[in-house]
């Protein structure tokens, strides 16, 4: 046999060669927990400053005041969470009509093709959204679609008021758009993990291939897709660069949704290379352990629930 | 049979519904590559990939020269960090899972994969351009590594638990210590599926603008000094995009057409890479 292996080093104990192995990669493996510490600790030591000074009512507080050096987050926090819902209403419909379509009925040959595009989406980094956004969706929108819906459906406090175009709803659309790959693929790897028995049943009592995906398939997967959506929150959540480039950038609440907004990574993005002062990078910093935060919690339920189906199928 | 008829017609209009969806899904990726070509296309020349800004801002002209070498010095020294703490971490977590550090890895890669990427700029900022006191190119790096290390080790790990583990068995078995095992034997069955991840997260890493915008900051000049602010291709993008010239978004629709054609190159040659491996042909 050519190539044998020479014995290890020492017969009794590990080889020198396997304690050097290892020992390598304990040294990186344990650089993750180091730098996910480090991140903590240092969001926490920037923040300070603000911390002490506003305390939790940072969180609550409207008013954001450079020159006078009194920071409230509110509107930072009330913009992220409604800009995410708002995308995520139209992202959910579409991303769940696409998943269930490539899963249960569509032609063969075009299933790999068409996830392989939409997966593309994921792909197309947030700046270039944001730049088509700017010259192209919103002038779109503020000149089409917007009027139309202030038109019909301007009784509603969400479509009064003046069009300027970089608004919520141009920040939510571009959002949704960038979210629904997300969704839409592992709402798609948990509805593949359906037994197929759930939909033959269904079948052989006689429903429409569309009443046997719909009431059998579908909820079997409920809470790994209620996991993928919520899932989806969480990349909303943290979206930069599209979201800063279409949203408007004012620190306000507003009921319409054809006015400016804010959120919280937006206005780290834009206010801290021009912060005024140290208690305004504090406070930039504050934001941004409190998103952090967020996000972590979003994406710590999203995991769960997807587990628990992963545990439900097992046992089923 | 008019029940029959009624829940047939429900079907095929939801069905139509669904297909509807999916084109509603495609159209803004058509859309964006088309506008991208359009408008980005034109302004590609020779002037665009080896000049850089002109003096004045607006002035029609230049190239983003210094954009392209910032990127690839960034996102270079990044991956030179990244790729060995990621793949070695990866692989400690896939060949020791049952360890304390393993799990705990395992878990906080994940939290760190999903933190939003301009915290990740924060944490940068405060560890690197605070204490040095002047924004640099390797304070970008930094924050690229940190975004792309749980990443790779991810994806490594989930390659490496697809060897299978007769394959292992019958190297210790023949002789091989676990090292030896692990890196000639394991390593190199799954090294397509680890470069794909390794690729994948390059490619992401050349995207992200928000973690560079006050790390390295951007810059007007060409400059290969890594202890200095540089231009990177999506902070020219985000600069020339919110600028008020005209001869500037025009540039910022070119790079925009050359950054996406780098990371789709990247993504596509990825996962060319594992597919191969199932094509039948060994």
């Amino acid at each position: 046999m050519s190539g044998t292996p020479r014995p290890p080093a020492s017969i009794e104990g590990r080889p020198l060669g396997d304690r050097v192995f290892r020992g390598v990669l304990t040294v990186l493996a344990s650089a993750v927990p180091i730098l996910l510490l480090l991140l903590v600790l240092q969001l926490w030591h920037g923040a300070r400053p603000a911390i002490d000074r506003f305390g939790l009512g940072f969180l609550v507080n409207s008013t954001w005041d450079p020159v006078v050096e009194q920071f409230g987050a509110f509107p930072l926090i009330a913009g992220t969470l409604i800009s995410s819902a708002l995308a995520l209403l139209i992202a959910v419909p579409l991303s769940l009509g696409v998943a269930i379509f490539l899963t249960e009925f569509a032609w063969q040959p075009i299933r790999g093709p068409v996830t392989f595009l939409i997966e593309m989406l994921a792909a197309i980094p947030s700046v270039v959204y944001g730049l088509w956004g700017v010259f192209f969706l919103v002038p779109f929108l503020s000149k089409t679609v917007y009027p139309f819906l202030r038109a019909t459906l301007g009784f509603l406090p969400f479509f009064t008021g003046p069009i300027y175009g970089p608004s919520m709803l141009s920040a939510a659309i571009i959002l949704a758009i960038m979210v629904m790959p997300y969704i839409m693929s592992v709402a798609r790897e948990v509805l593949l993990v359906v037994p197929a028995s759930q939909r033959e049943a269904a079948l052989a009592l006689g429903a429409t291939r569309w009443e046997a995906a719909w009431t059998t398939v579908v909820p079997y997967a409920r809470s790994g897709i209620i996991g993928a959506v919520i899932l989806g929150l969480g990349r909303a959540i943290g979206e930069t660069m599209a979201v800063t480039m279409l949203i408007g950038n004012r620190h306000e609440i507003s009921a319409s949704l054809f006015a400016p907004g804010y959120t919280m990574a937006a206005a780290i993005a834009n206010e801290f290379t021009e912060a005024t002062g140290d208690l305004h990078l504090a406070a930039l910093t504050y934001v941004g352990l409190t998103l952090f935060v967020v996000t972590l919690l979003v994406n710590a339920g999203a995991r769960l629930l997807i587990w628990r189906l992963a545990r439900k199928s097992g046992t089923a | 049979m008019n029940g029959r008829t009624l829940r047939r017609a429900k079907g095929h209009l939801m069905v139509g519904l669904l297909g509807l969806a999916v084109i509603v899904a495609v159209l803004p990726l058509v859309l964006i590559l088309g506008t991208l070509v359009v408008k980005g296309a034109g302004a590609l020349n020779w002037d665009f990939f080896t000049k850089i800004p002109r003096g004045t801002p607006g002035e029609v002209g230049g190239g983003v020269a210094h954009a392209i070498v910032g990127t690839l010095l960034i996102v270079g020294m990044a991956a030179l960090v990244a790729l060995p703490v990621g793949i070695g971490a990866g692989l400690y977590v896939a060949e020791y899972p049952f360890t304390r550090l393993a799990w705990t890895a395992r878990f906080l890669a994940d939290v760190l994969n999903g933190a939003p990427s301009i915290v990740i700029g924060v944490f940068a900022w405060a560890f690197v351009v605070a204490n040095q006191k002047h924004f640099s190119a390797i304070a970008g790096s930094a924050a690229l590594a940190m975004i792309m290390i749980p990443m790779i080790l991810r994806t490594t790990e989930e390659m490496i638990k697809l060897v299978p583990h007769s394959l292992r068995e019958a190297a210790l078995a023949l002789g091989y210590p676990r090292w030896r095992t692990s890196l000639t034997v394991v390593v190199r069955t799954i090294l397509p599926g680890i470069v794909t991840g390794c690729l994948l997260a390059i490619a992401r890493a050349a995207g992200e603008t928000a973690p560079l915008l006050f790390t390295a900051l951007g810059s007007q000049f060409f400059s290969v000094n890594i202890g200095q602010p540089m231009a990177a291709l999506p902070l020219v993008i985000f600069g020339y995009a919110t600028g008020p010239y005209e001869e500037w978004h025009r540039l910022a629709w070119a790079a925009a057409l050359v950054l996406i054609l780098v990371v789709f190159a990247l993504s596509v040659s990825a996962r060319l890479a594992t597919r191969r491996r199932t094509d039948g042909r060994h």
